[in-house]
């Protein structure tokens, strides 16, 4: 009764709710920003989601950082050391960090940090099996030995995206990993105002007036952390037409991404910029059950890849080439470990080749359940392109239009069509996710514990840990072409190319840099 | 009519209730994960178990029930799955735009719609009433969104009289806040004008043929008179009945609406919810708006007494 009393004195004072929160100084310079989904987790070591990630690197800093050009650059860490059995990596931390109340970062944090986030994330997960000590050697310094000699260890503390390695405090890292966390204290440039948060509404950042930026200049993800603004205001904002007119009439100062139909709206309006700023771009793939028929036939996975074809799929989805690609890669085009194997299997789409295989692997018309997200601007349009594909290519199509959380939840279920299971879906990875095959999830093939369709191919898990053994570079640009081949032959995954995103920004800001993840220091108003 | 507002208001609660099942049971029954949504696409099969678990979702459905129905009881509409905010935080943080937007539609509509149907009644079969009735079924058909997006391309992009999104409380002062509401209120309103406009035109020109106006007219009242005094006031239980359902069908439209305007409002919390399987939102919500039904056809019922004395419970 006491709850609904508050309600209806909500609803009384309804249109005049008195703003309690605190109110903004005039002079101050507020970033309006409107990104490309709702931030609805706030722990970015919890949830994969790209929001909470994004929401990480506004308030805490990392360790390492790639700049611009993709090389690992130390942010938090003033410089590390390497052991001469090259096994063991100590690690100094930079003067001047402190946590947004004051207390200083030490090396105790950072272990806390790093052990909660490899419980989470694949890379760290794969690496926690050879690390056999983890440790504080003082308030500022923390060494890692590992078992074998890599210095994957370096990659994956300075990887962007996935779950980024974000320091927490000790008392914060301490949480259960199945447990989200309640404290936002950070170090990085912008502190979260709690009291300001209206979930599916605004989050609201300030500037970290006490943070101590590397001096040297911001580029990409590394360099100086400098927040030129008072506030950053992030605006939920549901409706993506509705988002480009609000950028149109200067109400926002940033659009993370402006959909691909509604770009001719903003392209060459005075007084906003639409720019690619992270190159890397994104890849969709899709995935097979490799559980149930007819795709747990590698004859009917092979025709449904040569049927499959990524051209049309990208030409209905982007429209506009400047945003797309074709590329066989399945650890990101144009990144290091880019290939071409079995590119004559994924991109050119080759009914007459698919039918062939389909009438060699005695597919008996079994019903092909593919589960289209229709609610992911990168990935809506092409399961039906590929549904057309494949019945062109002679397979029983049934696809199913819903939105991309009961994909989830749909994506999870390893019964039959029959029961409620699924044949193929469709999703997409930021390219720095899929970029080798210890954080890839989309090679995984370790039966019922890979990623979901769960295939069970020895040889690429076998493969993944040769990767992470390999002595050097080029030992593992032989293993991962070599993994490739295998991956698409055996139908692990199916690679559709390679997307970038158009940002929209207004002319009156400046500073705005490239890099694989939006964020919002170094940049004026 | 004390004992009638009493009594059903007491009749609410089993109403309360049933809607409180059913919602618990059709959410736990229908697809979606909760736990798999929150852990993400890259989520192990044993995380999303842990975070099942520590959902409390791995509980049998039972348990759940009776679990939420203590907590509900006592006032306690639980935690966002997702922000692990109270619920009732949640939606009274979300409550006013909503309400403002209702009333203003529902007030617009009124003021406009009501004159709109006499005029058109009054003036029967000439091009003043086919006028009216165009414009209402062109209300009646257009959809919201794309009426909102057109009052926003002309009156925000082009005119630059009202912003394109967004909403302000009457605190930031009355100018922004009507400035904010203006034009959804205006694609909102459309539907209603439509419906409460044809109501009005319909029922008055029925009462028109009745012998009471007839006599009205001979007693030499004048038309405006017979029109507003006599016509208007027994042609008025209809009219309010569809305000009524009007008002209560507002929370499919303000959907649509909060979304196309950027209203931090239910209507989108609800869609945000769902998207989500936030549960413990989503049975929050929908007794909120159970609750809102229910005290409208009240309110619908109290006012047929005061407009027809006759009408007695």
């Amino acid at each position: 009764m006491r709850q609904i009393k508050r309600l209806a004195t909500a609803a009384l004072i309804a249109a005049g709710s008195v703003n309690l929160i605190g109110s903004v100084p005039s002079s101050a310079t507020t970033l309006n920003i409107v990104m490309e989904s709702r931030l609805s987790v706030l722990d970015p070591v919890l949830s994969t989601a790209h929001q909470s990630r994004n929401h990480g690197y506004m308030i805490y800093d990392t360790l390492l950082a790639l700049d611009e050009q993709g090389v690992i650059r130390p942010e938090m860490v003033d410089n590390w050391r390497i052991s001469d059995d090259k096994k063991t990596y100590t690690f100094t931390l930079r003067d001047g960090l402190a946590w947004h109340d004051g207390a200083k970062v030490t090396a105790e944090d950072c272990v806390a940090s790093i052990k909660r986030w490899a419980q989470q994330d694949r890379m760290g997960r794969a690496l926690m099996k050879y690390i056999t000590d983890l440790r504080a050697d003082g308030e500022k310094s923390f060494s890692v030995t590992l078992s074998i000699q890599t210095d994957l260890i370096l990659t994956a503390f300075a990887k962007p995206s996935g779950i980024p390695l974000f320091i927490m405090p000790k008392r914060v890292a301490e949480t259960p990993v199945t447990e989200p966390i309640t404290d936002y204290t950070g170090s990085g440039p912008f502190k979260f105002v709690a009291a300001e948060y209206k979930p599916g509404v605004r989050v609201v950042y300030v500037k970290n007036e006490a943070y101590v930026p590397r001096p040297e200049p911001a580029s990409g993800l590394a360099g100086g952390k400098v927040a030129k603004v008072d506030r950053v205001e992030r605006i939920e904002m549901a409706d993506q037409l509705s988002a480009v007119n609000a950028l149109i009439k200067h109400e926002i100062d940033y659009l993370e991404t402006v959909p691909f139909d509604l770009l001719p709206m903003v392209e060459g309006l005075p007084g906003v910029v639409v720019e690619r700023l992270d190159t890397l771009g994104y890849q969709p793939v899709y995935r097979f059950n490799h559980l149930h028929p007819p795709f747990n036939n590698k004859l009917v996975r092979q025709a449904a890849m040569y049927a499959i074809g990524q051209e049309a799929a990208l030409q209905t989805q982007i429209g506009n080439p400047k945003y797309y690609r074709t590329c066989a890669a399945v650890f990101g085009c144009g990144l290091p470990y880019e290939s071409s194997a079995k590119s004559e299997m994924v991109i050119p789409s080759n009914i007459e080749k698919a039918k062939s295989l389909l009438k060699a692997s005695g597919y008996n018309g079994e019903r092909v359940v593919i589960l289209q997200a229709t609610d992911i601007p990168l990935i809506a349009s092409m399961p039906i392109v590929i549904a057309q594909h494949l019945r062109e290519a002679g397979f029983n199509v049934d696809l199913q239009a819903m939105d991309f959380m009961t994909v989830l939840s749909r994506r999870s279920n390893r019964a039959s069509v029959a029961e409620g299971g699924w044949s193929l879906f469709v999703t997409t990875w930021h390219n720095t996710e899929i970029e080798d095959p210890i954080r890839s999830f989309t090679v995984t093939a370790n039966g019922n514990d890979a990623w979901a369709g769960w295939p069970t191919v020895p040889a690429v898990v076998e493969g993944t840990n040769q990767f992470l053994l390999a002595p050097d570079e080029e030992h593992r640009k032989e293993i991962a072409a070599r993994l490739q081949e295998l991956v698409i032959d055996e139908g692990v995954v199916g690679p559709l190319g390679s997307v970038t995103k158009p940002v929209g920004y207004s002319s009156a800001i400046s500073g705005v840099l490239h890099a694989p993840v939006q964020v919002f220091w170094n940049i004026s108003k | 009519m004390v004992s009638y507002i009493f009594s059903r208001t007491l009749a609410t609660i089993p109403v309360m209730a049933i809607v409180a099942i059913i919602v618990f049971l059709l959410l736990r029954l229908s697809t979606g994960d909760p736990a798999a949504i929150m852990a993400g696409d890259a989520a192990s099969p044993a995380q999303v178990e842990q975070m099942r678990h520590q959902m409390g979702l791995d509980r049998p459905i039972a348990v759940q029930f009776v679990v939420w129905i203590n907590h509900l009881l006592s006032g306690d509409f639980g935690l966002s799955l997702h922000s692990k905010i109270p619920v009732w935080d949640m939606i009274a943080g979300r409550v006013g735009p909503s309400f403002a937007l209702s009333i203003s539609t529902i007030a617009f509509s009124v003021i406009v719609a009501i004159p709109l149907g006499v005029i058109a009644a009054w003036a029967h079969g000439t091009l003043l009433d086919r006028v009216a009735m165009s414009f209402s079924v062109i209300g009646f058909s257009a959809p919201i969104f794309v009426t909102g997006y057109i009052l926003v391309f002309f009156f925000s992009l082009k005119l630059d009289w009202f912003p394109v999104q967004g909403y302000h409380p009457l605190s930031d002062g009355p100018l922004l806040f009507l400035q904010g509401i203006a034009l959804p209120t205006l694609a909102l309103s459309t539907i209603y004008i439509a419906l409460i406009s044809r109501i009005t035109r319909s029922s008055l020109l029925e009462i028109m043929g009745e012998d009471f106006i007839r006599t009205a007219r001979a007693k030499g009242a004048t038309e405006f008179s017979v029109f507003l005094r006599h016509a208007l006031r027994n042609a008025s239980i209809p009219i309010v009945t569809i305000i009524g359902v009007g008002a209560a069908f507002l929370i499919s439209g303000v959907v649509v609406t909060e979304s196309v305007f950027n209203i931090p409002g239910l209507g989108r919390m609800v869609v945000e919810a769902v998207l989500a399987r936030d549960y413990p939102l989503i049975q929050g919500l929908v007794l909120v708006f159970s609750f809102v039904y229910v005290v409208v056809n009240l309110i619908v019922d109290i006012l047929y007494t005061v407009l027809d004395p006759r009408i007695t419970y």
